[in-house]
């Protein structure tokens, strides 16, 4: 259904085309310039100080006159920590309930924990942080002060993970191995062997998707974590210690950054580009190639 | 496969894991909604909806947030429709499919829609405030919310497209009509679903966002005069309340639960809105 090449540009169909061309390039460039405006910003920083200072440093001191210090490493394990935690938590929850959703219960309950997902997913960060902050904190305090910490961080971040990976991994338990699952239930085979010798396996790609997809969030989240983490600067040495992530790090001190230390946060929202486009590829190929096999 | 007492109870532990984590998730779900609405409702009043925040927001209302609220969510659909519209009716109904162009648009939506809020935030910063000299303003956060749900209202207009069957394309094209008016008469028509949908969830999206917001539109409580005025969204009020006020929490609470309700109630419609069509294109298709 291509216009014909030969018509006038006076023709409507042919301006039409045009002008809805140029509203899908625009829209193709959206990423493309997020991620130069950002480069450019963080140029001075990757020129001036260089990538080796950031985990090299031994200090995250960023505004000192005399000795500025640019050591990431805390951030960086904050982030990674979290976000470890957060997917580990998450992904045998959100498999189970996608295994529950799509093999054991009556369509009516599954169309309801479906939609209490999305629901789920609909919540905004803030309000998780919120809610983590005036639940979660407290009860974390009184076992093991100060509260705000990693182990805060993990909990409120694998529930919102939660839905993103389910929702995935219910679509791949449907779309890669419902129909093998029916054939198998119809022929007799026991439920449990066929979910867990058949319609698991063939949907683990479809699975993995889901789970990078979630962690690609987690990496992303800024609102939850600089709420409940505590936000100081240290490589934590248990669950119950505060962090600080790369996300809460730029939240923190964007508004009184300046010169080089405005550089050097924006490097480290180049990280974050980088590390979730990484994960949402790496995603993308590996469920695309699930749901052709 | 097994012998069949072991697989019999192989099934019965997983229907109970699944049971196990389903229970977990609707009890933090039902506990996280339950605590917002019981300590914020309490709070809410007409006059905590129309009246201006007041001692840093412990007291008085919300009324200005809500204003500059809805003006950045105006902004950012003002944006993000016609160009999500325009680009999904082009890739749906125009481009060559798996040409060079239309794989590099895809992924780069895809690629879009993993950036991290707080990196749009870096972005509108550097963009609209600075470069476009917008400054901290209602324009700037709105116009940054607005490259933020670009890919879902795109993903969700191409759906609610190719949903279309394609006899109304090929009987339009028999009859010589010319494809700006069967995409006006037939086709958009028949996607509105898809449309209104997008809209909707990306409304949601867009008024949960916080992260893209503190460095585009700002902090300001004052009623906004312009779209250059800075204005804090219902979320950036929570987060400032949460974090830098002390004893901010019961505004907090109520603010929380005002937003949260408001968006369960837009996520539930397009929700509804998303089943009933599919409902009409299956008995469609049947019939």
């Amino acid at each position: 259904m291509k216009p014909s090449r030969s018509n006038s540009w006076s023709d409507p169909d042919r301006r039409l085309e045009l002008a809805l061309r140029a509203a899908a390039s625009v829209s193709g460039c959206v990423v493309l310039l997020i991620v130069l405006f950002v480069l450019w910003q963080a140029l001075p920083a990757l020129r001036d100080i260089g990538l080796p200072r950031f985990v090299a440093d031994a200090d995250w001191r960023p505004t000192s006159d005399t000795q500025p210090q640019f050591g990431m490493l805390p951030m960086l394990a904050g982030s990674g920590l979290v976000t470890l935690g957060a997917v580990l938590l998450a992904t045998p929850l959100a498999v189970f309930s996608a295994v529950l959703v799509e093999f054991y219960v009556p369509r009516s309950v599954a169309w309801l924990l479906r939609r209490l997902l999305e629901l789920l997913n609909g919540v905004p960060s803030v309000v998780f942080g919120f809610w983590g902050l005036v639940v979660v904190v407290p009860l974390i305090n009184a076992w093991q002060p100060p509260g705000q910490s990693l182990l805060a961080g993990v909990l409120v971040l694998s529930l919102m993970l939660i839905p993103t990976i389910a929702l995935s991994a219910a679509v791949a338990l449907r779309d890669d191995a419902g129909d093998l699952a029916r054939s198998a239930a119809a022929l007799g085979l026991d439920r449990g062997a066929v979910v867990w010798s058949l319609a698991v396996p063939r949907a683990s790609r479809g699975i993995g998707g889901g789970v990078l997809l979630g962690a690609a969030r987690a990496v992303g989240e800024t609102m939850a974590v600089v709420i409940v983490c505590g936000n100081i600067v240290q490589v934590p040495a248990s669950l119950f210690d505060p962090v600080r992530t790369i996300t809460a790090n730029i939240a923190m001190e964007m508004s009184y950054a300046t010169a080089g230390h405005r550089s050097v946060l924006f490097a480290t929202g180049l990280l974050l580009i980088l590390v979730t486009g990484f994960l949402v590829a790496a995603s993308r190929l590996l469920s695309r190639r699930g749901a052709r096999a | 496969m097994s012998t069949q007492p072991r697989s019999a109870t192989l099934d019965r532990l997983t229907a109970m894991a699944g049971w196990l984590a389903a229970a977990a998730i609707v009890a933090a779900f039902g506990w996280l909604v339950f605590d917002i609405v019981r300590h914020g409702a309490s709070e809410v009043s007409w006059t905590f909806l129309t009246a201006e925040p007041a001692d840093a927001g412990r007291a008085g209302g919300i009324g200005t947030v809500l204003v500059s609220t809805l003006l950045i969510l105006g902004v950012c659909l003002a944006i993000a429709v016609p160009l999500g519209l325009g680009t999904a009716v082009w890739l749906s109904e125009f481009a060559r499919p798996c040409s060079w162009r239309v794989t590099a648009i895809r992924w780069s939506l895809d690629l879009l829609a993993s950036v991290p809020s707080i990196v749009f935030g870096l972005f509108g910063m550097v963009v609209f405030c600075q470069m476009l000299r917008l400054g901290f303003s209602i324009a700037a956060g709105g116009l940054t919310l607005g490259c933020m749900i670009l890919p879902l209202v795109v993903q969700t207009t191409y759906a609610g497209l190719q949903s279309v069957p394609n006899e109304l394309r090929a009987g339009a094209a028999a009859l010589a009509i010319s494809r700006a008016s069967t995409l006006r008469h037939l086709l958009l028509p028949a996607a509105l679903h898809g449309v209104v949908v997008g809209v909707m969830l990306g409304l949601g999206r867009a008024a949960a966002e916080t992260a893209a917001l503190i460095f585009t539109s700002g902090y300001v409580t004052r009623m906004p005069e312009s779209l250059l005025d800075s204005g804090r969204t219902a979320s950036v009020h929570i987060y400032d309340l949460a974090m830098n006020v002390p004893r901010g929490e019961a505004r907090a609470y109520a603010t929380a639960a005002v937003l949260l309700l408001t968006l369960l109630l837009i996520n539930v419609a397009a929700t509804v809105l998303a089943d009933r069509w599919l409902q009409r294109q299956t008995a469609r298709s049947f019939r």
